[in-house]
């Protein structure tokens, strides 16, 4: 049986990994290589790393991490931030990533997401949406780490990525990030239910049931979480263990 | 030497690294002499059939990996690379696979997600030395949208479940292929190339 994956999340600056609240307060919470160990060897099932401020000068280093990260963790690794081009993916994947995350480029030229899904395949393709809510039942996309407002419509623009060859949406709530007070379970519910794709819910995560709650009642197919993970709040086994202990399809054995 | 075969675009770097886990060398090339030297070829295989045969086409690498079959050394095929091993597939059109093993690639029929993406567990129907310390309902994972309908007999040794049965592990003589990635399959992953690596 398909399990539900559990994500830590390492957004890194500057090969750094740090941790804001509503993408701003960064805080130092240590050394990406290292940490991404200590998640595999815990039983992650994927490791998310967000390279949140990538610059063109830093792009070297984000390539020296994914690198150094690659060669002792065997489950997959994404990688996003700053993506520009489809050269971009590729020394990613070069580099040892096994999917890549696109965002702002995604908005700006969603063209790069069908090339890139032509060229490496859906599988590696993974689009990550920031969304805002504005009312009650609808959702504003946001780009260039959640500061600019796009006008898209987050239901019709998960709708269109899945279209164009994303093979997953990484669905991140701007009102819930950082805060640890729960994901947004209403967008994420619409979105998963909308899309064929497998959609990882992000962004709140504070207490174990919100992971649970993400899971049935958002639908989720993955979750991601960063803060509860970095301050050991709860290690990677104890939130699977918890998962499986309420029902919830989740690998225990490594 | 552990020969990776190298055909185009996709990550190598997991294999790598996890071949050379296993104490073996390995060496991601396109160089048909290094190939056929080789103690064992590994057939990655990321994106679409037709871009991937494509590509073996346009390098000239069918006929090496023909040559290969032939030495009796063994083949790994992995994820798409499994899928390449059968006579046709219907990802792209009707497009010709290797043929090594009779049978046609489909969509997965499901009304679930697709992709099939993330840890599944594998149930084990034949046994095999390639499963060594690996017990049934092991996970292993997965990202894949079409599947092998696979018309001989006795090849399957392992398979997963997504709506329908899934042939996961197949062996035909000096060939073995995996529709998961035992790269990045975690410690179970290591094992199982561990166990093909013991037959190089």
């Amino acid at each position: 049986m398909l399990t539900k994956r559990i994500i830590p999340c390492l957004d890194v600056k500057n090969g750094k990994v740090v941790k804001g609240i509503h993408f701003k307060n960064l805080r130092d919470a240590g050394n990406p290589v290292e940490i991404a160990r200590r998640y595999y060897l815990e039983g992650a099932d994927e490791i998310v790393f967000l390279d949140i401020t990538a610059t063109i000068e830093n792009r070297k280093t984000t390539y020296k991490v994914v690198k150094e990260t690659a060669q002792n963790v065997f489950i997959p690794l994404t990688v996003g931030g700053g993506i520009r081009t489809v050269d971009d993916i590729k020394n990613l994947l070069n580099s040892g990533a096994d999917k890549v995350s696109m965002n702002t480029i995604a908005v700006k030229n969603p063209l790069i997401i069908k090339k890139s899904a032509y060229i490496f395949g859906s599988q590696c393709i993974v689009v990550a949406i920031d969304a805002k809510k504005i009312n009650k039942n609808k959702w504003e996309v946001y780009i260039n780490s959640g500061t600019t407002p796009t006008g898209l419509d987050a239901v019709e623009w998960a709708k269109k990525v899945e279209k164009l060859g994303a093979g997953e949406i990484l669905l991140t709530s701007i009102d819930t990030d950082g805060t640890q007070t729960g994901y947004d379970i209403q967008l994420t519910k619409i979105i998963s239910e909308t899309v064929k794709i497998p959609v990882i819910a992000s962004g709140g995560a504070g207490k174990l049931e919100h992971l649970y709650d993400v899971l049935v009642k958002g639908k989720a197919d993955a979750v991601l979480a960063a803060s509860i993970f970095h301050y050991n709040k709860y290690t990677v086994l104890e939130v699977k263990s918890y998962l499986k202990k309420r029902g919830i399809s989740i690998r225990l054995d490594r | 030497m552990i020969a990776i075969l190298d055909y185009g675009v996709g990550n190598l770097h997991s294999i790598y690294k996890a071949i050379q886990n296993t104490g073996l060398s390995p060496v991601v090339t396109s160089n048909p002499k290094k190939l056929l030297q080789s103690k064992g070829l590994i057939l990655p295989g990321v994106g679409a059939f037709s871009s991937a045969i494509k590509s073996l086409q346009k390098e000239n690498l069918i006929d090496i990996i023909y040559k290969f079959v032939k030495t009796g050394k063994p083949l790994l095929g992995i994820c798409l690379g499994l899928q390449l091993m059968f006579t046709q597939s219907q990802e792209g059109g009707n497009i010709k696979g290797l043929d090594f093993i009779k049978g046609k690639v489909k969509k997965i029929p499901t009304k679930n997600k697709l992709p099939h993406i993330g840890w599944n567990s594998i149930n084990i129907i034949k046994k095999s030395s390639i499963l060594e310390n690996i017990k049934n309902k092991t996970f292993f994972y997965f990202a894949h949208s079409y599947y092998p309908v696979v018309s001989e007999e006795n090849i399957i040794i392992a398979n997963t479940f997504y709506n329908i049965e899934i042939p996961v592990i197949i062996n035909k003589e000096n060939i073995y292929a995996t529709q998961f990635h035992p790269e990045k399959s975690s410690v179970a992953g290591l094992q199982f190339l561990n166990n093909w690596a013991k037959l190089c």
